[in-house]
Order: structure tokens, then sequence, then C-alpha cells
């Protein structure tokens, strides 16, 4: 008991020396720490609800995902079909799977062939009359899923730092989500415009023999399609068009995009396409002088303006009714790039800066107000060895600020409350020990041997109560989400470094204070 | 500094002759709160039942709730509540999600009529399916860590420890939840923290009771189990009193200065803390008179009682 080995020594002090030292930076306002040491520069991260700041939960809509794959195996099997010459009819997607009827059976043998060749892991069912099903396997569809995912966030990113958000946090959730953390954005709603848009732009030719008011009653010429426009009158589509199916450029081909004004002032979106794009832009308007082509972005047409002579450069403007904010955001849409598939918001917490200082204000009082009641109260219960539990729970809080400092943990109110709480939990290890002290006095033992065994005899007590906690605990990080994890951590946390703190140092300064005073009687 | 000693000498209180009224009591609480759950229900914040919540605070003063809520119903939104939120000037606006909008646009018409006369301090969105899952997730944590560790007080005790553990802890966690039920306050992702935290914590006070039936068991091997619990009871009293009382002063003043949105939880903390001491007197360690651990036996011609010196 008398005993410190000098490793246990060094150790113990170390422990505290460090965690004093890398709790004390969260003490100064981060202005002043320029001066300090670099690796002392480190504060904790205060979480969303303390800095403000918003928190969006966004889905990747994957029946897009695996609609638009399905779509696009229509298309290859019909260029197959057509272009190996093989009768077919019926051929559609449904919501799993492509299929089509053979006219001439004779000629399976050909179509599966061709199958192969648009992709080996399609599953293919050859039914009775004819019918083929095709149905992509399950290992190519999570691989799909998994890329459109990869990319969203991608995209996201990009249109994200465009608009010069600092310090933003984007994170794959689960299967399909993303987690968006914008810490200072108070108002998300410009960045929930950019994010909620695909931003799929083409140019389609528009289909001068047809008329948008027979389409919109029902008949569409095949291999057209009706849109509307993207200009408004009264919520309702100011105009209809109807364009051919087939895209003449897509938006995925564009290098550059800027915000800019036109001969008469307005403001235009001028672009630029990469080589494949610029070839491609030059035959379709070489061919289609004179007539007008639709500036296509998601499935609403900006404008449709009449092509006056070849556009040979391969870059070009849209004009389209635009603030200069709208062209901005249509810019910068197009310079990031389009989402595979749309993203809906599931969850959007938004904290202002007012909120978040009053909670950083309120925390802060209640952790003081109660450490200091925990301070005094083990003060008068236990006197001098109050002392020593009071500065071991100096000591405790200490380490516990440098663990999240160094472990990069985000501090949030709940976790605030959690450091509170394990604030009065803490000293719960000294009760116990003090207490078993008190009974051994009073059975009659020496002062070594109570203080011995009230050491020994409480630590498979204060181990077993911590255990229940951590429990508690672990299961609250691993289940929960946002403000229930920041709790989890500081709590689990707490607990951990106060079976440190109560036990080891709280004995360090009961030995020192034993061999220095070398007391007659133990005053509790 | 001569410290101040409460319970001076060992109290003799006969927890065994009130175990009675204690189950009583506590049957009667669990019921009652199972039945208000079912009967009342939970008032579940937006982070379990969806919808929409913005916090304003009003620029000029006490907000004037009346005009305010005539200019949200203008609006023509079905299910609007508002409240003070800490104080006259603080609004809270909860909105149900609205059939013929998105929540988006529900947020927008509502900063929209209210203007610039207000700060918007917080809004919050859960749509439906994120609001049940964590549900689910909330229901499986809390039966998980129950069950984790009724399990861990089995393997460190022996079973009817573990049974006498988890019922008293279930005890808690139903009374709490009837608490909320009763009362009407919010219930969230913070309370539902809470309930799991006094979960892991309740259980304190029965280890340390436990742990020291267990050690008079050991000593003692013949005397009269109700005399024993009693014993070890009245022992480990004043470190059960002063344990409990120092984590209480730790949520009180949470509960008093840590602002609006901890409220739920410092309730749920404190009340889990009371009851939870409650329990473990006169629940947890009654409840081994009826399902008893083994005791070893005793040896041949040690009829008396072991009595190991220095030790109490």
């Amino acid at each position: 008991m008398l005993y410190f080995q000098g490793w246990k020594l060094t150790l113990i002090l170390g422990v505290c020396l460090l965690g004093f030292l890398f709790a004390l930076p969260n003490a100064f306002a981060p202005e002043t720490l320029d001066h300090w040491p670099s690796f002392l520069r480190r504060q904790v991260s205060l979480g969303l609800d303390l800095r403000g700041g918003s928190y969006l939960l966004l889905q990747v809509d994957m029946n897009t995902v695996e609609q638009e794959r399905l779509n696009s195996l229509v298309d290859e099997v019909r260029t197959q079909l057509v272009a190996a010459k093989v009768g077919y009819s019926d051929l559609a997607a449904a919501a799993s799977h492509v299929s089509f009827t053979v006219r001439d059976s004779g000629r399976m043998n050909d179509v599966r062939e061709l199958i192969t060749k648009i992709d080996p892991s399609l599953d293919v069912q050859i039914g009775s009359g004819g019918t083929v099903t095709l149905t992509p396997n399950q290992q190519a569809l999570i691989q799909r899923r998994n890329s459109a995912i990869d990319q969203s966030i991608e995209i996201v990113r990009r249109r994200i730092d465009e608009t010069g958000t600092k310090e933003p946090s984007i994170q794959r959730e689960g299967d399909d989500r993303i987690l968006l953390q914008l810490p200072g954005v108070d108002n998300p709603e410009h960045v929930k415009e950019l994010i909620g848009r695909t931003a799929k732009m083409t140019f389609q030719l528009v289909d001068p023999n047809a008329s948008p008011q027979d389409a919109r009653s029902g008949r569409v010429p095949a291999g057209d399609v009706l849109l509307p426009s993207s200009e408004t009158v009264n919520g309702q589509p100011a105009q209809y068009y109807v364009v051919r199916r087939r895209v003449m450029v897509s938006g995925d081909t564009l290098t550059d995009a800027q915000a800019s004004f036109g001969q008469n002032g307005a403001a235009v979106v001028n672009f630029k396409f990469d080589s494949t794009g610029a070839r491609r832009f030059a035959d379709a308007t070489k061919e289609n002088v004179g007539k007008p082509f639709a500036i296509v972005l998601d499935n609403k047409v900006i404008s449709a303006p009449v092509i006056k002579e070849p556009i040979l450069g391969g870059s070009g403007q849209i004009e389209g009714n635009f603030t200069v904010q709208t062209a901005n955001d249509l810019a910068l849409l197009l310079r990031a790039g389009a989402l595979p598939a749309p993203l809906t918001v599931l969850e959007e917490r938004t904290v202002g800066p007012g909120l978040g200082a009053d909670s950083i204000h309120a925390g802060a009082l209640a952790s003081v107000v109660g450490v200091v009641l925990v301070v005094v109260f083990m003060i008068v219960f236990y006197g001098l060895f109050g002392v020593f539990a009071d500065i071991a729970l100096f000591f405790n809080l200490c380490i516990m600020m440098a663990a999240l400092t160094l472990l990069g943990a985000t501090l949030t109110l709940p976790g605030i409350a959690g450091i509170a709480l394990t604030m009065g939990m803490a000293v719960d290890a000294n009760v116990l020990i003090y207490e078993r002290i008190r009974e051994e006095v009073r059975g009659g033992r020496s002062l070594i041997s109570s203080l011995q065994a009230g050491f020994e005899r409480a630590f498979g007590t204060i181990l077993d109560s911590h255990v229940t906690t951590l429990v508690a605990g672990a299961l609250m990080f691993w289940l929960g989400s946002g403000p229930v994890k920041g709790f989890a951590v500081t709590l689990s946390l707490g607990v951990l470094t106060s079976l440190f703190s109560a036990i080891l140092v709280t004995r360090l300064l009961i030995v020192t204070w034993l061999r220095r005073l070398k007391p007659k009687a133990i005053p509790i | 500094m001569r410290p101040l000693i409460i319970i001076r000498r060992i109290p003799n209180i006969d927890f065994m002759g009130l175990r009675h009224i204690g189950f009583a009591l506590s049957g009667l609480m669990t019921i009652a709160s199972i039945v208000l759950f079912f009967v009342n229900g939970l008032n579940y914040g937006i982070d379990f039942s969806g919808g929409t919540i913005i916090e304003v605070r009003s620029l000029s003063g006490a907000a004037d709730l009346g005009k305010m809520r005539a200019d949200l119903d203008s609006l023509g939104l079905r299910d609007v509540t508002l409240q003070n939120f800490g104080g006259p000037d603080n609004v809270l606006i909860r909105l149900q999600e609205q059939s013929d909008k998105t929540q988006e646009q529900t947020v927008n018409q509502v900063k929209a009529k209210l203007g610039n006369a207000f700060e918007y301090r917080r809004t919050e969105v859960v749509g439906p399916t994120v609001g049940a899952e964590l549900i689910k997730a909330g229901v499986e944590a809390t039966v998980l860590a129950l069950f984790a560790i009724a399990v861990y007080v089995w393997f460190r005790f022996e079973w009817p420890f573990g049974v006498g553990a988890m019922l008293s802890t279930v005890h808690d966690t139903i009374t709490t939840i009837g608490l909320f039920s009763l009362l009407q306050i919010e219930f969230n992702l913070t309370t539902l923290a809470a309930i799991l935290t006094i979960a892991g914590y309740s259980i304190n006070d029965t280890v340390v009771i436990y742990d020291r039936v267990r050690e008079t068991m050991r000593r003692y091997k013949t005397m009269d189990f109700a005399e024993l619990i009693n014993k070890s009871l009245n022992e480990t009293l004043s470190r059960t009193i002063l344990t409990v009382s120092t984590t209480a002063l730790a949520v009180l003043s949470l509960l008093l200065f840590g602002g609006e949105v901890l409220r739920g939880f410092s309730i749920a903390m404190l009340w889990g803390i009371v009851v939870g001491t409650y329990s473990s007197l006169f629940i947890a360690a009654p409840l081994l008179f009826y399902i008893r651990p083994k005791r070893a036996a005793v040896q041949s011609g040690d009829a008396g009682e072991v009595a190991a010196r220095g030790k109490p």
C-alpha cells in the first residue's frame, strides 16, 4: 500500500501532466493559441448544436439508379437487335427486369450471343413463345448502387465546395445515405436547392412537325417526348415542347460553365465542351441549321433557340430568363456535374449561432455549478480525504478533455451533459473506497491496514458498477445517432478516466500524505 | 476540516419488514406506468414522430403567441402547436407533416410569414422513415442494455442476483417511461439516452448491495436470510445515499442551469436516480429472499457463525 513502484508513479504523474497539458488549450480562445507550440494548439471540436450549422441527412434514390440502368439496357438491346436484323416486339423495362419477344425462335442463339456481348453478367431467361427476360444480377446491382453513392458524394462535395462553405463534412451513412454537416450555415435553403437538383443537361432537337397541343392530349409521336419549360407562370409551365428522344450532346461532355452577361445585358451561362462534345455539337448543328433545339435540364426545357449557323468552336451560350443568382447556380451545377440519381432530404437540423452560444453557456454553467457542488459535498463529508477526491476529480476532468481533444471527438450539448454527469459519478468510486475504510476503522483495524483493505475490497464493487454503465454507453454509441452518440462518448470516456483518477490518483495522494505527515489516525 | 458523518452508527432499519409495502408500491407504479403508456401515450418529439420544429426568438421582447397563431393559421397548416420555450420571447413552433406540401415548403412558408421580426434559432425536420428507424433502434438499444447488464451481473454473481438486478432495472425503466407519459414531457433522443444511462447507473447501488450480501453470505453461513439482507442493506446504506447524492447534485445542476434542450434529459435522470436507489433497497435486495442464491454448506461442528477477525 505504502509503496508505489517507480514506473507506476511515473505513469500516474505522466498521465496527469499530459492530461492537464492537452486539456489546457480548451480553456483559451482559439485566437490566443497562435503563440503556443503546434502540438498544443488542438482544441476539442464543437458539434453543430454548439457552434451553429446545418446537419442534413440525404437519401440517394436507388430506384432511379436501377430504373436508369434498365432503360439504358433497353436502348442497348434495341440497337443490337436492329443491327443483327432480329425481329422483336414488346421490348420494355419493368420494375426489375427487361423483357422482349423474339419473333423467329430459330434465331434464339443469335439473341443469346448478343446479350452476352452487351453484359455477360445478365441473368437470361427464355420462356415459351420466344419471350426473353433479362435481370441484372445481384452483385452487379450492388456495385451499381455503391458507385452511385460514391459518385453522389463526389458531386455533392464539388457543389458544396463551390458555395464556399468552410469545413463541410460529407460522409456516407449506411447503404444509400449521405450525411452532410455544414458548420456555420444557419440557413441551408440555398444548399438544399443546389443538392436537390440532379442537373442532367442534354441538347435535343425540337420536333418541328409535332404540335405540343396534340402531344399534351396524349398523341406523342414515336421517338419524341413532351417536356415542360422550366419557366413557370403561376406555378404552371409557361410552355411545352415536343423534342426528339435522341440526345444530340449531353452535359457530361462539358468542361466549363460560367455565368456572364449577354449582349442585351441579361444574365447568361457560357459553356465549353470537351473535344468529343465539341465534335458532336458541331456535327449536329451543321446538319440542322435553321431548326430549333432544346436545352434540357432535368427534363425541363430551359430554352429552345434556333440554330442560326453551325457552332464549330465547342463553346456556346445559354439564355433563358436568368437572374444573376440562377445563372450562377446553373453554371455551378454544370461545372460540378450531374448527380447519378435524385437526392431527398430525410432529416434536417439547423442551429443558429445565437442558440449555439446560449447552449455552450448553459452547458458550461451547469457543469461548473455541478462540479462545485460535488467538490463542496466531498469536503463536507470526507474532510481532507474529500480534498484528495476533489484533486483527483480535477485531473479526471483534464484527462477527459485531453482524450476528447486528441481523439478528435466532437463535443455536443448532450456530450456536455455527459461530462457533468460523470463528474457526479466519478466520486462514487471515492465514496465506496472511503466508506469501506471507515468500516474497517470501525472494525478495529490499524490505520494502514484499513486503508489497504478499503482500496482492495472496494475495487471489485467499483469495477462491477462501472462496467454496467459502460455497457449502456457502448450500446448508445452503437445504436444511437447524432446527439445520443455525443453523450455516449463522453459518458463512456468519463467512466473510464474516473476509474484511473478515483483509484490511482487518490491512492497516490493518500500514500504521499501518509509518508510525509505520518498521521496517527485517519481523519474520516 | 472535520468531516460530517451523517450516519455515525450503522442503522438498523427493517427493510425486509417493509418489503411487502415496497413490492405493492412498485407493482402499482409499474402497472400504472404500463396503463399510462397505452392510454395516455408518450409525447414523442419529432425525433420519433417525424415532423418539424422551429424555435424562434422574438426580436422585440415577449412574443405575441396569439398573433403568431393567427398568422400561422392563415397559412392553412394542420396541427400547428406553439409554446413558450424557456422564456417569454422564445417560441417553439411544432408542425406535423402536411399532406399537401413537403416539409421544406412548410418551413419556408412559416419563415416567410413570420418575417424578420424573429431570430430563427433552430430548425429541425425529421422525415417519417427516420423517425420509425430511430424508434426501432431505441427500443433495441434499451432491451439489449437491460439484457446485457443482467448477463453481466449473472456472470459476476449467480443467476438469482442477475434476475434481481434485471427486475429492478426493468422497474426503473418502466416507471421512468410512466413518468414521461404522466407529465407528457417530450420524449426524444436525449431522453432515450437518459433512460439507457439510468439502466446502466441505477444498477450501481444494487451491485454495491449485492456485493455485500454475497460477502455476508460467505461469512455468516447460518444467519437467517432476511436478517442477512437487512444487515447488508444497513451496512451499505450510507454509501448508497452518498453516491446517489453526488450524481443527483450534478444532474440537479443540469436541470437548473442546462437550458431547455436538456430539460427532459435531466428530469429523466433525476427520477431514474431516485427510483433506482429506492428499487435497490426495497426491490432488488428483498427479491433475493424469494429467489435465494445458493449458500455454502455449513461444515459439521461449525454450528456458529464463522466470524473472521477484522472483517465487519
